[in-house]
């Protein structure tokens, strides 16, 4: 081992280089195929495009644009507004379940609870969500059946084509990212912390709102999180079940680059929806972090 | 708090999940065209008609096709910086890790419309490729999750000690860390090979003029003559994911025998 | 007659800020039965490892069999290793555990089988070559780690804190057989324990290791007998301190006077950091004092003191003992032999002690 002295040789056998060296193939594919293409589009929403010719000049227009034509700003109002209500009713809906799971069911029987949660999940995304517009429809399954039932004397009409039903496609697509990371947050919580509680004179409900609330938030953030920063950017459900008044801002990026040849716009616009959704997650975790010192 | 009322709430909650996917195999069957209560009775008819369209065929192979190479890819990706990551300490580790499990928290469309202007830019053609490199991106940071327990949940001194019994690096990978980190692997692949199935958005935007399953039945979706294949065709894809998911929890379940170690949980 | 197999030359080992060795020297010989003791965290784990080669040297040198070993990875050097946790190999069973390292030596089938057969009959575990490895008992997984180091007949075996997961019964049987094992193969074995009994009980020569170096290298009963520390003094056994103040040197050796106990000559060698300043400590085990319970009972030297406290094991009593004019009590240990009472509380005790069994510290 006569080449053992060398510095380079040296270095090569360090473990921060055996651990780069690793990592290096994985690394160099996400560098290449994601923050190359990140940073080009980062870069074209500074120019401006002339049909098919992308013309290299630095300019602020496409932003200017899309934070101040009432469309695009529409749009993105909404797709906030349907992320936060998504997420609200997702979490809302899912904690429930999630506690019940974790200590109402008994432990044998909690892996069984969690696949049957998970399996309509492993069904196509398209799929669900176009389920959704069939149940929903004027002439749909919900509907028809209550028609059939005699609830109802003629279809409603508020829960298909419009927010509403974005709201509960999602909310319904979301359902076990939200359960999941708050079953964990639950299933760690000592029992015996509640049996203190109680012991030192809280009642049920007061043991839960001073113990159990707590303990569970960091799992009800990652929820929250987890189902708020996809939600934004979803162009599936507001394209099916959405009509014009669900429209929201995936389907009109989607729309620059594909149908309207106008990239650096729809890139402006993918830019400032990233840059929202990052303040918003953002903004959420410090009050957090403030209020409820929940760590991470 | 207690009871009754959570337990029938848990109900309720388990049907409104299951709403949507009951109506597959109940219309699939259903020997009429529009898709509504009352049923009208039974047939395979639309099945039969599933065999029927070309277009159809070539894009399950497209997806077939397209879902075994990235789950290959991205379990060969996930290796790499699973290992990379549970056992080195190497600089810039935390950014570099941020990077590769970033497209866990970007939106698809984001990721899709920044490869699409690439490779628009490079002048590739679109294909299944393309799509492949997508999906491998996304693809990998599950993979790595996967991995990155089953490498952590390995003993380390199992290794020292083939290496210290007289096998080199290589040898003591194969004989040792393989073996035992086989049911992650294999987890990985199922996960990876599910997700690209199923996976719309980035396909729609790279897939060019060879579309996969998901980009199919949305171009089939507009037509409401064709919603009843679209059923059998969908309760096929549930039969077969759920085969899938069964087998990745086999697998997961015989690993966790196979090493004593305790179970704990599921791969979720 | 001995030779040295492994030498240990100023070896350093730095993680980053921790020095984890600072300048450790040794030489370990030929089929002894070697320990290195210390309190967690003092750095055995770290001189096993650098000796095994998972770890290189920051400093210094490090030989076996007179042989550089720098450079030479873990799967080259003559030694093998006993795990802490055994790394049994999870999916391999306990015959294919133990034939993991002939693989390599090219024996062919049948050699193989009589080599691993052999291994397992030495450790006590013959016929178990099919079992699968995860359906082992702690003992049984010990047994198999043993097997699969020693078929391999390495100059060294590297055992680190072998007996730690095993309770106490099993342990006490498992040093046992450990030492006649150690005797019957004539390997070297380096020991790595934190319980100063077991070192006691095994080894033919102890390392006793403070902060990353070696405190003191003796065999176990001059370390229990002639502790070159108080800090060495502590860590193994009981030992009593009290104040002394150093005179000049006498006739019979350096004149010291000890509180409660009263002028005494001790022998150089029982003054193992030389002498420095006049104000000392000396240390007494508590078994060369002893309490005459009989006024008649001769001794050479006597002090008086008042019971403070009983401790009766059945075998043996411990009396804690306050010697007029010194303010914390001594330990004193006593055989209950047939007919000799046990003292109560706040009774008199006339003490008897060995100066040649003193230990003068700085
Ligand atoms: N890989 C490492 N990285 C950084 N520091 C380490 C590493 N391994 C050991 N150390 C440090 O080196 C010192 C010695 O550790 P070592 O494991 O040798 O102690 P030990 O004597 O075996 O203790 P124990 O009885 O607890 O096993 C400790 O302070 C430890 O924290
Ligand atoms: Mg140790």
């Amino acid at each position: 081992m006569s080449s053992s002295d060398g510095a380079f040789s040296r270095w090569r056998h360090s473990e921060g280089a055996q651990g780069l060296i690793l990592v290096s193939p994985t690394f160099l594919y996400a560098l290449l195929l994601l923050a190359a293409p990140l940073a080009t589009i980062v870069a074209i929403s500074f120019w401006t495009q002339d049909y098919l010719v992308m013309i290299r000049e630095f300019t602020l227009a496409n932003y200017i644009r899309a934070w101040t034509e009432p469309l695009f700003q529409t749009l993105m109002l909404r797709s906030v507004v349907i992320a936060v209500i998504v997420t609200a009713a997702t979490v809302l809906l899912a904690f429930p379940i999630a506690y019940y799971v974790s200590f109402n069911v008994r432990p044998e029987r909690k892996a069984l609870w969690i696949f049957l949660i998970t399996i309509p999940f492993w069904t196509s995304y398209l799929l669900r969500v176009f389920l959704w517009k069939v149940i929903l429809g004027y002439n749909g399954v919900l509907n028809s059946g209550l028609l059939g039932l005699g609830l109802i004397d003629e279809p409603l009409t508020f829960i298909l084509y419009n927010a509403n039903a974005v709201v509960i496609t999602l909310a319904h697509a979301w359902a076990p990212f939200a359960i999941l990371p708050i079953f964990v947050a639950l299933e760690k919580i000592d029992r015996a912390l509640l049996e203190a509680g109680q012991d030192l004179g809280e009642s049920r409900f007061t043991t839960f709102l001073r113990v159990t609330l707590p303990l569970a938030m960091p799992g009800v953030v990652a929820a929250t999180l987890i189902v708020f920063i996809p939600t934004i950017g979803d162009y599936v459900t507001p394209k099916l079940v959405g009509g014009p008044d669900g429209a929201m801002i995936s389907n009109m990026i989607q729309l620059q680059f594909m149908k309207l040849n106008n990239g650096p716009l729809g890139a402006a616009l993918a830019i400032s929806g990233m840059i929202i959704v990052t303040a918003i997650s953002l903004i959420f975790l410090w009050l957090n972090r403030r209020y409820l010192k929940v760590r991470q | 708090m207690k009871g009754r009322g959570l337990a029938t709430y848990a109900v309720a909650y388990l049907l409104f999940l299951y709403a949507p996917v009951i109506l597959l195999p109940l219309f699939a069957f259903n020997d009429g065209t529009i898709i509504a209560f009352p049923l009208q009775g039974f047939t395979t008819g639309w099945f039969v008609q599933l065999t029927r369209i070309e277009a159809l065929h070539d894009s399950v192979f497209n997806s077939l096709w397209i879902a075994l190479t990235t789950a290959v890819l991205s379990t060969c990706f996930g290796l790499f910086a699973a290992r990379a990551s549970a056992r080195y300490r190497f600089p810039a580790k935390g950014g570099i890790m941020g990077l590769i499990m970033l497209p866990l928290v970007l939106p698809e469309i984001i990721v899709a419309v920044a490869l699409l202007v690439v490779l628009l830019q490079l002048g590739i053609d679109l294909g299944a490729w393309t799509v492949i490199l997508g999906h491998v991106l996304i693809c990998t940071p599950f993979s790595i999750a996967i991995l990155n327990s089953a490498f952590l949940s390995l003993d380390e001194s199992l290794e020292e000690a083939s290496y210290d019994l007289g096998e080199t690096k290589w040898s003591t990978f194969r004989l040792i860390t393989l073996p035992l980190v086989m049911p992650g692997i294999i987890s990985s692949m199922l996960i990876a090979f599910t997700i690209s199935l199923d996976e719309f958005i980035i396909a729609f935007f790279l897939t060019g003029n060879e579309p996969t399953l998901p980009v199919y039945l949305w171009s089939q979706l507009r037509f409401p003559t064709k919603i009843p294949i679209v059923m059998a065709l969908g309760t096929i894809m549930l039969v077969a994911s759920l085969l899938l998911l069964t087998a990745a929890e086999y697998f997961r379940r015989r690993g966790v025998a196979r090493t004593g170690a305790k179970d704990s949980g599921g791969f979720l | 007659m001995t030779r040295q197999l492994i030498e240990l030359d100023r070896v350093e080992k730095n993680y980053g800020e921790v020095r984890a060795l600072t300048g450790v020297s040794a030489e370990i010989r030929e089929g002894e039965f070697f320990s290195l003791l210390g309190p967690s965290g003092c750095g055995k784990t770290t001189l096993l490892r650098t000796i095994a080669g998972f770890e290189d040297l920051s400093g210094g040198q490090l030989r076996i069999d007179g042989q550089d070993m720098r450079g030479v990875p873990a799967n080259k050097r003559p030694t093998n290793m006993v795990f802490q946790s055994y790394a049994i190999f999870p999916h391999l069973s306990v015959g294919e555990n133990v034939g993991f390292g002939l693989r390599r030596k090219g024996l062919g089938r049948e050699a193989m089988a009589r080599e691993v057969g052999q291994a397992l009959d030495m450790v006590g575990l013959g016929g178990y070559e099919t079992r699968a490895s995860h359906a082992l008992s702690g003992g049984q997984r010990q047994r198999v780690a043993l097997a699969r180091a020693l078929v391999l007949k390495p100059r060294v075996l590297l055992l680190d804190e072998p007996l730690s997961a095993l309770d106490k019964k099993l342990r006490e049987q498992m040093q046992v057989e450990l030492r006649k094992l150690q005797r019957q193969v004539g390997i070297t074995f380096i020991l790595v324990t934190h319980d100063q009994e077991e070192a006691l009980i095994m080894s033919d020569r102890i390392a006793v290791m403070f902060d990353g170096g070696i405190a003191q290298l003796d065999s176990p009963q001059v370390l229990y007998r002639r502790p070159v520390s108080r800090r060495v003094a502590e860590f193994i056994g009981v030992m009593n301190f009290l104040d002394a103040s150093v005179g000049g040197n006498g006739a019979d050796g350096l004149e010291v006077d000890v509180a409660g106990l009263g002028r005494v000559a001790l022998d150089p060698a029982q003054c193992p950091e030389g002498r420095s300043g006049t104000s000392t400590v000396v240390g007494l085990r508590p078994e060369t004092m002893t309490i005459l319970f009989d006024t008649s009972e001769k001794a050479a030297r006597v002090a008086e003191g008042s019971v403070s406290e009983v401790v009766y094991f059945g075998d043996m009593t411990y009396y804690d003992v306050t010697l007029d004019g010194v303010a914390a009590p001594v330990t004193i240990s006593m055989r209950n032999l047939p007919g000799r009472p046990v003292l109560d509380r706040g009774a008199r005790a006339r003490v008897g002690w060995d100066a040649g069994a003193m230990v003068l510290f700085r």
